[in-house]
C-alpha cells in the first residue's frame, strides 16, 4: 500500500480533524453551530466546509489541482474572504493538512519508510496552499470590483444624461 | 408570524443561558469592510439632527457632546416609557437561544454578537444596570454593565450590522422582535449624531428634493422620457406618461431606484407599459416629480424622521386631488406604509377606498392607508383576464423569486408576485422552503446597509440567500431571480456577482413589460434589456454584421 492509499483509507479521520482546525478559527459559540446544524440551507458555512474538505483531501494529496480542486477551495475561501480573517488566517487551514496527516497516520509508526512520498505529499499541499492564496486575492479583487460596479449601476443612467447632472449641480 | 406558545411549551423552555459566556470581556473592534462611514455634518444639519459634525467611526474620538451618557440614558428611559414593546422586549427574553442561529449575519460570519439574542443583550445589559434593581445590586452577575464609551461603540457597530429583517422574531417563542430593538437603538445613536452617511445623505436629499439622490423635478421627468424612447425602440409604441397632473384618479409612487439605478430601470419601463396598456381601458394615473421617492431612509434613523419623510405621500395626493395611491415595487417603503403610515400621517380622509378602474375590485385591505401594492393591482388584472400576455417572450429566463423581508415578513405579500410571475413566465422554480416566504433570507443589505464600504459585511450577510439561489441554479438552471424591492434589485445584483455570477436580478414588472402585448406594437426582437428574444438570436447577429 502506498502512502496516498493509506491517507485515503484514513480519510474520515483526516477530514474530521481538518474540519476541526478550520472551525477552530471561529469563536467558541459559533463552532458548535457550524458543526452541529446539518441543514445545508440553515448552515451554509458549516455545510460547505465539510462537503468541500471531504473531496479536497484526495485532490490535494495527489496534487490533482485541476478545476474540481479549485472549485472546492474557492467555495471555502470565498466565504473566509468576507469574514474577520487576515489573508494568512484565511488560507492557513490548507497548510495544516500536513500536520493532520502526520498526526493521524503517524500513530503506530505507519509513516516509517515513507519519507520520500511524504515529502511529495507536502509539496502538493504547498501547491494547494499557493492556489488558495491566488483564490483569496481574486475574491478580494472581486470585492473592489463590486464596489465600482455598483456605483456605475447606481448613477450610470444619470451619467448617460450627464448634461442634466451638470445642470443640477450648477444650480 | 410567531405562534403564541402554549403554557406547557413555555414550561419546556430552558431558562438558563446556554451560550454567550464571557462576551462582555471581549471588547469591540471596529473593522474595515464591516461598517459604513459616519454621517457628514452638513447632512445632519440639513434636517436639524443633533451634534452635526464630520466624524469617522475608525477614530478613537467620535466627537460626542460632553453629556453624551445622560443624553443616551434619558433617551433610553423616554423610549421605555413610550414603547411598551421595547420595555417588554428588554424584560422577557429568557435567553433560550432559539433565535441565535437564525440571523443571516450570524450564519454568514460566526460572530456571536450577530446572534439576535446577543445583539439585544448589548442593550439589555445596560438596561439592567440602569433600570432594574437586580442589575443595580448585582452588576455583572445579573448580566448588567454600565454604559461606557466602548459599550456605545459596540452598540453602534452591531446596530448597523442588523438589517431589521425580523427573521429572528419568527423563531422566538415570545415573539421578541430584535428589529424593533435595533430601530430604537439606532434612534439612541441618532441623539448623538451617530448615523451613517449612507443613510443620512439620502435623508437630507429626500427632505430637500423628494428623493434619495437629490434629483430635481426636471431631471426626474427627463429620465422617464428617456425610458419612453427606449420602450419605443423595443416595441414601436410610444407611451405617454403624465406628471403632477391635478385631478388624476390615481397617484403612482415608486422608489427612485426604479428611475435611476439599473436593473430597476427596466422595472420602471414595465410600469410605464402597463399604464399605457390600461389607459384606453380607463386608467387615469399620474407620476409625481415631488413625491419622487417611495423609499424612506428616515425609517433607519428614527420614527420621527420616518414620519417627516413619509408625509410627502399624502401631501402630494392631496395637492393633486387624486382618489388613491398606487405604490411600486419597494421593500421598506411598504413596511412604512403598511405598519406606520396611517398612524404617522393618517387618516387620509381626503382619499377614497381604492377600487380598480379596470376590474372594479375593491382593495379592502387598503381601506386604511388608501394605498395599493402594484403586484396586487396587476395580479387582479390577470385574474380578470384583462391583460394580453405572451409569456414565451421570457422563455430565455429560468426564474426564481426572492421574498423581500419587508414585503414578506413585514406585510404578508407572498402570493401576488408569484401569481404574476407564473402568468408572464413559463419557467419558475422555488428555492427551498426554509429560505422563502415568512422564513426568507435577507439580502444582507437592507435597513440602509447597502453602501460600498461595508461590502464584506453585505456579502457574508447575503450568503444564506445566495446559497439557496446557487442550489436552484445548479438544480434547475435558474438564471434570473425576481424580487419586488428596489434595494434588492441593486443589492442582490452585487450579491450574485460575488456568489453566483450566472444569476441576474429583475423586478416583477420588468417581466410583465416583456410579456405584455401592446396594441399596435411591432414584432419585438429584444426584451427590455436589449437582449434578443428566444429564437431571435440570429437576427441580432445579422444586424450586427
Ligand atoms: S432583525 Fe434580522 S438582521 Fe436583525 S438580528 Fe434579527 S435576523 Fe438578524
Ligand atoms: S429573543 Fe426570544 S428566542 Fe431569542 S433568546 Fe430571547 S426568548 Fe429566546
Amino acid at each position: 500500500m502506498d502512502l496516498i492509499e493509506k491517507i485515503i483509507e484514513k480519510k474520515p479521520a483526516i477530514v474530521k480533524r481538518w474540519l476541526d482546525v478550520l472551525v477552530e478559527t471561529y469563536p467558541e459559540d459559533s463552532r458548535v453551530f457550524f458543526k452541529k446544524e446539518t441543514d445545508q440551507f440553515a448552515n451554509p458555512v458549516g455545510f460547505t466546509f465539510s462537503k468541500e474538505l471531504e473531496s479536497l483531501v484526495e485532490y490535494v494529496v495527489r496534487g490533482n489541482l485541476g478545476e474540481e480542486a479549485s472549485k472546492g477551495l474557492d467555495r471555502i475561501i470565498r466565504i473566509r474572504a468576507v469574514q474577520d480573517f487576515s489573508p494568512s488566517e484565511a488560507v492557513k487551514f490548507v497548510f495544516q493538512l500536513k500536520g493532520i496527516i502526520r498526526d493521524v497516520l503517524g500513530k503506530r509508526g505507519s509513516l516509517e519508510g515513507f519519507a520520500g512520498e511524504l515529502e511529495l505529499v507536502d509539496k502538493n499541499i504547498d501547491k494547494a496552499g499557493l492556489l488558495a492564496f491566488d483564490i483569496y486575492s481574486m475574491c478580494r479583487e472581486r470585492i473592489y470590483e463590486l464596489r465600482v460596479g455598483e456605483v456605475r449601476r447606481e448613477v450610470g443612467r444619470l451619467l448617460e444624461r450627464a448634461n442634466l447632472l451638470c445642470q443640477a449641480a450648477q444650480q | 408570524m410567531a405562534q403564541t406558545p402554549k403554557p406547557e411549551e413555555l414550561a419546556k423552555i430552558e431558562h438558563s443561558p446556554p451560550l454567550m459566556e464571557g462576551w462582555m470581556d471581549r471588547p469591540v473592534e471596529i473593522r474595515e469592510g464591516f461598517y459604513c462611514y459616519g454621517a457628514k455634518g452638513k447632512n445632519l444639519a440639513a434636517v436639524g439632527m443633533p451634534n452635526p459634525r464630520d466624524w469617522n467611526p475608525a477614530d478613537e474620538d467620535w466627537k460626542l457632546p460632553e453629556d453624551w451618557k445622560e443624553i443616551v440614558l434619558d433617551g433610553f428611559k423616554d423610549r421605555l416609557d413610550r414603547f411598551r414593546s421595547f420595555k417588554l422586549f428588554m424584560d422577557i427574553c429568557v435567553r433560550c437561544g432559539a433565535c441565535a442561529d437564525k440571523c443571516h449575519f450570524f450564519i454568514g460570519s460566526g460572530d456571536p454578537k450577530n446572534m439576535p439574542v446577543l445583539r439585544a443583550e448589548l442593550f439589555r445589559s445596560v438596561y439592567r444596570k440602569r433600570f432594574t434593581t437586580a442589575g443595580k445590586l448585582f452588576g455583572k452577575l445579573a448580566g448588567a454593565r454600565d454604559l461606557e464609551y466602548n459599550v456605545l461603540k459596540e452598540w453602534w457597530y452591531y446596530l448597523y450590522q442588523c438589517t431589521e429583517c425580523r427573521r429572528c422574531s419568527l423563531f422566538c417563542p415570545y415573539g421578541i422582535d430584535t428589529a424593533e430593538i435595533t430601530i430604537i437603538g439606532r434612534e439612541l445613536t441618532n441623539l448623538l449624531g451617530l448615523n451613517t452617511d449612507w443613510i443620512q445623505a439620502p435623508v437630507a436629499n429626500c427632505y430637500r428634493t423628494g428623493n434619495h439622490l437629490g434629483i430635481q423635478p426636471h431631471a426626474y421627468k427627463d429620465m422617464i422620457d428617456f425610458f419612453v424612447d427606449e420602450i419605443e425602440e423595443v416595441t414601436g409604441v410610444r407611451v405617454n406618461p403624465s406628471f403632477n397632473r391635478k385631478g388624476a384618479e390615481i397617484l403612482f409612487i415608486t422608489p427612485s431606484g426604479d428611475v435611476f439605478a439599473d436593473p430597476g430601470t427596466y422595472t420602471a419601463m414595465g410600469y410605464l407599459m402597463l399604464f399605457h396598456y390600461l389607459e384606453s381601458m380607463g386608467l387615469d394615473i399620474t407620476w409625481s416629480t415631488y413625491a419622487s421617492e417611495g423609499g424612506n431612509f428616515g425609517f433607519f434613523t428614527s420614527h420621527e424622521m420616518a414620519k417627516r419623510l413619509n408625509a410627502k405621500m399624502y401631501a402630494e395626493a392631496k395637492r393633486l386631488g387624486v382618489k388613491w395611491i398606487l405604490g411600486g415595487e419597494c421593500g421598506h417603503m411598504w413596511r412604512v406604509v403598511h405598519q406606520y403610515m396611517d398612524t404617522f400621517n393618517g387618516p387620509p380622509d381626503f382619499l377614497e377606498e381604492p377600487v380598480s378602474p379596470i376590474t372594479g375590485t375593491k382593495f379592502e385591505n387598503a381601506k386604511g392607508t388608501k394605498m395599493v401594492h402594484i403586484t396586487e393591482f396587476t395580479a387582479d388584472l390577470i385574474k380578470h383576464n384583462k391583460l394580453k400576455l405572451d409569456p414565451s417572450r421570457n422563455d430565455n429566463l429560468v426564474l426564481t423569486y426572492h421574498d423581500s423581508c419587508n414585503t414578506a415578513r413585514g406585510m404578508g405579500i407572498f402570493e401576488e408576485p408569484r401569481y404574476v410571475i407564473k402568468n408572464v413566465c413559463n419557467n419558475f422554480y422555488e428555492m427551498p422552503s426554509g429560505t422563502i416566504r415568512e422564513q426568507t433570507f435577507c439580502c444582507g443589505s437592507g435597513a440602509g446597509l447597502n453602501a460600498g464600504e461595508n461590502m464584506e459585511l453585505r456579502m457574508r450577510g447575503g450568503l444564506p440567500r445566495a446559497n439557496a439561489v446557487q442550489h436552484v441554479h445548479e438544480k434547475h438552471g435558474v438564471n434570473m431571480m425576481a424580487c419586488i424591492c428596489a434595494i434588492d434589485r441593486a443589492a442582490l445584483t452585487t450579491l450574485m456577482e460575488y456568489w453566483v455570477p450566472e444569476v441576474q436580478i429583475c423586478g416583477v414588472h420588468e417581466l410583465v413589460g416583456n410579456a405584455l402585448i401592446l396594441d399596435g406594437e411591432k414584432d419585438r426582437t429584444t426584451d427590455l434589456r436589449g437582449e434578443p428574444l428566444p429564437g431571435m438570436e440570429d437576427m441580432e447577429e445579422e444586424e450586427d454584421v
